[in-house]
Formats: structure tokens, C-alpha cells, sequence
């Protein structure tokens, strides 16, 4: 088993490359016009999830925030793919 | 290293694909019926996709010394009309016997709706009737964790035997749950949804190395036939032993699709 300087070896880079796609992806969205929706409040309580994930692995933390909790089947499909984030409305 | 691609939809992918699979080592293909991209109009061209998949598939990976195998089913994306998909369903029997067939999938869900819902229940009553395994899709993104759920429940009411069952594009969040109730896990390694080949490994850390396969799950879409041989790569990467990986990529899905009548490795 790999240990963690050798983690660190083969992932750092990779890391830090997404991590700072993020930190511009938010910088895009804070300059430009017009206004955000659910991905984007989403995306924010994913970030939330990952530094404060409680009992669970971070991974399994975010994609939990990123999910739809609703628990009954919807009476009719509206559209055939997904967004990423859950639709607020669905949750509540 | 050879290794078998459970999961790949190889009516969207080139001749070349099947050629560069072979080079890395593919033996076996494995190719659920899914959605085309676009919604078919009629039952008769599913009709003609379940000829291509029983018929000139096996013929075209032929050519490159990998054997194909296929799974039938209406996918859960076109299963929103109910009326629509049981008159798909009926033609199913027709190409049970075929000598490639391995057994029913993808079904499953979509965007988790009432009618998806009934007619994934129904395919598992045709899988029960006919005595045969079965594979199955769960949704993307937001409705993934929602979809398993909503299908655990649907198998354990159906009382299936849940070791003749993969639950497919399993995640970080979908995985103990799949596992936990007894069934087979499939990993799915796509460039931006489902998982990466590191997170796959992860999971395979996390969750041990029984009882799951990783596969392409390669289509129309953005998505990379060579998937399982880069993941490949990377658990050399991660110092796994060459045995395990072996287990993972061979083994492993040997066991599972051995399940089914029609699988056999070598011949």
C-alpha cells in the first residue's frame, strides 16, 4: 500500500490543478452578469460538506449534498437527463 | 493484461475501438441494451437493435478474437411511456435463446418516476420467470442516490437473489448500500460523471475487492473504451498486486457472469 508522501507524489499536482479550477470557476461566476440557481447554491453546500463532513468520507459527503433526499418516485419525468444538483422545490 | 469490459455499448463505438481494446488486452465485451441517444418511435426498432446486438456484434468483436455478450431490456429512459415499453418488453422472448444473450439490463431508473418504476419491476419478473441474472443502470448526478434506494427496495420486495444482481454506476454514496444488501457493484469510469480511476480504487480500498467490477460503460457520449486498461494503469500506480487486479478486471466479473448459462470465458 501506497503511504502518504507516496499519495501525495501521484495525486498533489492534480489536486491543486482542480483546486484552483474551482477557486476560478467561482471568480467567473462572481464577475459576470446575471444571476446564479440551484447548481450553484448546490455547489456551495458541497463545499460546506467537504470541509465539515461529518461521520462519512468527504467524497461520499459532497455527492450526498449534490443529491436529491426525496424518497417517493415523481408522478412524470419533465426532462430525460440531470443537473447536477438537486432542484431545491424537490427537497423542500 | 488481459481483463473483460462488462459494460460497453459497442453499437456507438468504431471498429477501431474494438481493435484497440483487443491490443490492451480485452477478451470478453459485455453490451446491456440502453438508449440510443435519441427516444426509437416504435417497437420495431428495437426489434433491429436487439438483431444488432445478438447478431452483428458478436460477428464485428469476432474479428478481433474478443467474444461479445449482450443483456435486453428496454431502458428506463424510454420506459416513461409505460404502454410503449411493455410492447418492447414482448419482443424480449424472442432473443432469450439467442447463444450470446447473458440475461436482462440495463434496467432500472432514470429520473425516478412512477412508470419507470413499474416497468423496472416487471423486467425483474421477466428476469425471474426466465431464470436469468440482472443488470442494472442507476440514475446520473442528483437522482443516483434517490434511484438505488427506490430499486433496493423494488428487489427486495421482488425477493430476488441478490448475488445474481449488479446494481451498475455505483459512487462513493451508492456503494456500501449496494453492498451492504448483498448485491454486486459496478464502478464506472467516465471523464467527468461517475468516477475517475483514482476514486475507483478508493472505492476498492474503501470497500474491499469482492462482489464489484469497474467497466467503461463506453457510448455515444463522451465516454473512453480504454477506460478499464488506464484504470489498470493506475492501480500499478497505487501498488496494488498484480493478483488483485487480475481479480478485479478477470475474475471478478467471470464469477458474476458465470452465473448466466450462455457465459463461458474460453471457446
Amino acid at each position: 500500500m501506497p503511504n502518504k508522501e507516496d499519495i501525495l507524489d501521484l495525486y498533489f499536482m492534480d489536486a491543486r490543478c482542480k483546486l484552483i479550477d474551482i477557486a476560478a470557476f467561482l471568480d467567473r461566476l462572481d464577475r459576470h452578469e446575471g444571476n446564479t440557481d440551484f447548481r450553484y447554491e448546490g455547489f456551495n453546500q458541497a463545499l460546506h460538506a467537504m470541509q465539515n463532513p461529518g461521520a462519512v468520507p468527504r467524497a461520499q459527503a459532497v455527492l450526498e449534498a449534490l443529491s436529491d433526499h426525496s424518497e417517493e418516485p415523481i408522478p412524470k419525468a419533465t426532462i430525460q437527463g440531470a443537473f447536477g444538483a438537486p432542484r431545491l422545490e424537490i427537497n423542500n | 493484461m488481459p481483463y473483460i469490459e462488462p459494460h460497453a455499448h459497442m453499437v456507438s463505438r468504431t471498429t477501431a475501438d474494438y481493435e484497440a481494446m483487443a491490443i490492451a488486452g480485452c477478451e470478453v465485451i459485455c453490451e446491456p441494451a440502453f438508449w440510443a441517444g435519441f427516444d426509437r418511435s416504435s417497437p420495431q426498432g428495437f426489434h433491429d437493435y436487439y438483431r444488432q446486438l445478438t447478431e452483428y456484434e458478436p460477428a464485428r468483436a469476432a474479428k478481433f478474437g474478443i467474444k461479445h455478450y449482450c443483456w435486453l431490456c428496454i431502458n428506463p429512459k424510454e420506459a416513461e411511456d409505460a404502454g410503449f415499453a411493455r410492447e418492447v418488453m414482448a419482443i424480449i422472448p424472442d432473443f432469450i435463446d439467442a447463444p450470446t444473450v447473458l440475461g436482462i439490463g440495463e434496467i432500472g431508473l432514470n429520473k425516478n418516476t412512477v412508470s419507470e418504476l413499474k416497468i423496472f419491476e416487471e423486467h425483474v419478473e421477466l428476469a425471474k420467470k426466465y431464470d436469468l441474472p440482472i443488470l442494472i443502470h442507476t440514475p446520473h448526478l442528483e437522482d443516483k442516490l434517490k434511484g438505488t434506494k427506490l430499486i433496493l427496495d423494488a428487489l427486495k420486495n421482488a425477493n430476488v437473489d441478490p448475488s445474481r444482481v449488479i446494481v451498475d454506476h455505483v459512487e462513493e454514496h451508492t456503494a456500501g448500500l449496494v453492498l451492504d444488501a448483498g448485491f454486486w457493484a459496478g464502478m464506472t469510469l467516465y471523464p467527468e460523471s461517475k468516477c475517475t480511476p483514482a476514486r475507483a480504487i478508493d472505492m476498492l480500498e474503501n470497500f474491499g475487492m469482492e462482489n464489484i467490477w469497474m467497466n467503461s460503460a463506453c457510448d455515444w457520449g463522451v465516454s473512453d473504451p480504454l477506460a478499464v486498461p488506464k484504470c489498470i494503469q493506475e492501480m500499478k500506480k497505487r501498488q496494488l498486486a498484480k493478483d488483485l487486479v487480475h481479480k478485479v478486471v478477470y475474475e471478478n466479473p467471470v464469477k458474476f457472469l458465470s452465473q448466466s448459462k450462455n457465459f463461458k470465458v474460453d471457446g
